[in-house]
């Protein structure tokens, strides 16, 4: 729904009758532009506007450094760009040809979500240490899109990486 | 797909089952008598916060036993007591459900104070033995002037109730009685002779949940039909429904209403606290359609 202008999803909502007085529902709500979580209070009979939001799927073409680019995936090949606030949160995980949740408000994109977990190829880590697979220390490495994350000793340039796009942790070798 | 199970397990309803009886041997204990007063009536409350549900004749499913009770406490019954369900339109929602279940009961010759006492013995009885404290509303909510001007202005009176709702989610865990309502939230308590900008009412509050509405019952009868007026006038400026006054109870009080306290306690928010569940629909038999 639409909030002060900004377009919000709700995430709870609380009927509340305190003390034999009015009802109202009290509503946390995350603004979908900002990500922010709002509380508001509203009588009951209150009405708020529906935000035209939906998401979709759809396939990351490229990104020409201003603009990251996305083909829709029902065979219409229709293309959209979004702006570098739209993919702040999936930039570290986005692989050309990944398909990832759009948020489109008003057909604009406002968010942009990568999948709970993705397959990335390391480009740079120090040299594995052999025999050293059960200690369980890590290292950092660089990944295909530029991200650096912690990984196992024993992993080498050239592997491929499952990682869980929640916590920007390793899982294990593709 | 149809959803036949109960929204609440069997072991929950088990446990819900020992809980009424437990409350009803503490009133046989205390020599306070069950009533069964009838769950439709052509009367029912006029207080703007509470909506009914209508029956297509024309009467309403009961959102309270009290004005019947009063009427037998009136005709010369001794203490009574009601445990069943009561209606009220519009409720839905986590710690709220249309149809729930309330123990009423009328003490003869108690004030609030003593009820407040009565209401510790029972609630100890069920959850366990544990201290309650006590604090006014006016301290509670800690806005001398929100109040005051919550006193003739029902947006103000809105806010109050949200300000009330904050107060009480900052009380945290434990049991407390919030005491010396607004005059304007008096419903059927009486006023305070001392101060008559306070009424005798009484909320139980346990771990933020809102449990019991106690009052030293009203029994002016044409207080009452001040009470009624203005319920209506406020029912008007809110664009509800006018609900005639109920003219049987005002007739019992002009007979005469002997000296009373009296409370209303919420049975299924009781069970909730006492099995630690965080939804109302877990200690139903089966979740109420919304209404």
């Amino acid at each position: 729904m639409l909030l002060e202008g900004d377009p919000c999803s709700i995430l709870e909502n609380e009927f509340v009758k305190p003390g034999k007085g009015q009802a109202f529902n009290r509503v946390r709500l995350r603004n979908l532009k900002t990500g922010r979580v709002w509380e508001r209070t509203f009588k009951s009979g209150d009405t708020l506007e529906g935000a035209d939001v939906q998401e979709l799927s759809m396939e990351f073409l490229y990104s020409d450094g201003e603009f990251w680019h996305f083909m829709k995936t029902d065979g219409s090949f229709e293309q959209i760009a979004a702006p570098e606030t739209a993919v702040a949160g999936a930039v570290n995980w986005m692989k050309e040809q990944d398909v990832f949740q759009v948020t489109l408000w008003n057909e604009v994109p406002l968010s942009v979500s990568a999948p709970n977990f993705v397959e990335l190829e390391v480009t740079q880590t120090d040299p594995g240490l052999k025999g050293d697979t059960a200690q369980g220390g890590t290292k950092p490495a660089t990944l295909s899109t530029g991200a650096i994350i912690r990984v196992p000793l024993f992993i080498n340039i050239g592997d491929v990486l499952k990682i869980d796009t929640r916590s920007g942790e390793y899982v294990s070798r593709a | 797909m149809v959803v036949w199970q109960p929204s609440g397990s069997i072991a929950t309803l088990k446990q819900r089952a020992e809980i009424l009886a437990v409350i009803r041997a503490y009133f046989s204990e205390q020599n306070v008598i069950e009533v069964q007063t009838p769950v439709r009536s052509f009367a029912t409350a006029g207080d703007p916060a509470i909506e009914s549900l209508g029956v297509d004749d024309g009467s309403f499913l009961q959102t309270s036993a009290e004005y019947q009770m009063k009427r037998l406490l009136a005709a010369g019954s001794p203490s009574i007591y009601q445990l069943g369900p009561v209606f009220r339109a519009g409720e839905s929602g986590r710690r709220h459900a249309v149809e729930f279940t309330m123990v009423e009961w009328y003490r003869l010759g108690f004030d609030d104070a003593a009820l407040m006492q009565d209401v510790c013995r029972l609630v100890n009885r069920v959850l366990g033995e544990a201290s309650f404290q006590s604090v006014t509303y006016r301290d509670l909510v800690d806005d001398a002037d929100l109040i005051a001007r919550a006193h003739t202005d029902d947006a103000v009176r809105d806010q109050l109730d949200v300000a009330f709702d904050d107060a009480l989610r900052l009380l945290g865990p434990g049991r407390w009685f919030v005491t010396d309502f607004p005059a304007r939230q008096a419903a059927l308590a009486r006023l305070r002779d001392d101060d008559p900008t306070v009424a005798a009412r009484f909320e139980l509050v346990i771990d933020g949940l809102e449990l019991a509405n106690g009052y030293f019952e009203l029994s002016d009868a044409d207080e009452l039909t001040n009470r009624w007026l203005s319920d209506n006038a406020e029912r008007k400026r809110r664009g509800m429904a006018v609900v005639p006054a109920d003219d049987a109870l005002l007739a019992a009080m002009r007979h005469g209403l002997p000296d009373c306290a009296g409370v209303a306690l919420g049975v299924d928010r009781l069970v909730m606290i006492a099995l630690g569940v965080d939804s109302i629909d877990e200690v139903l038999a089966f979740k109420h359609p919304p209404g």
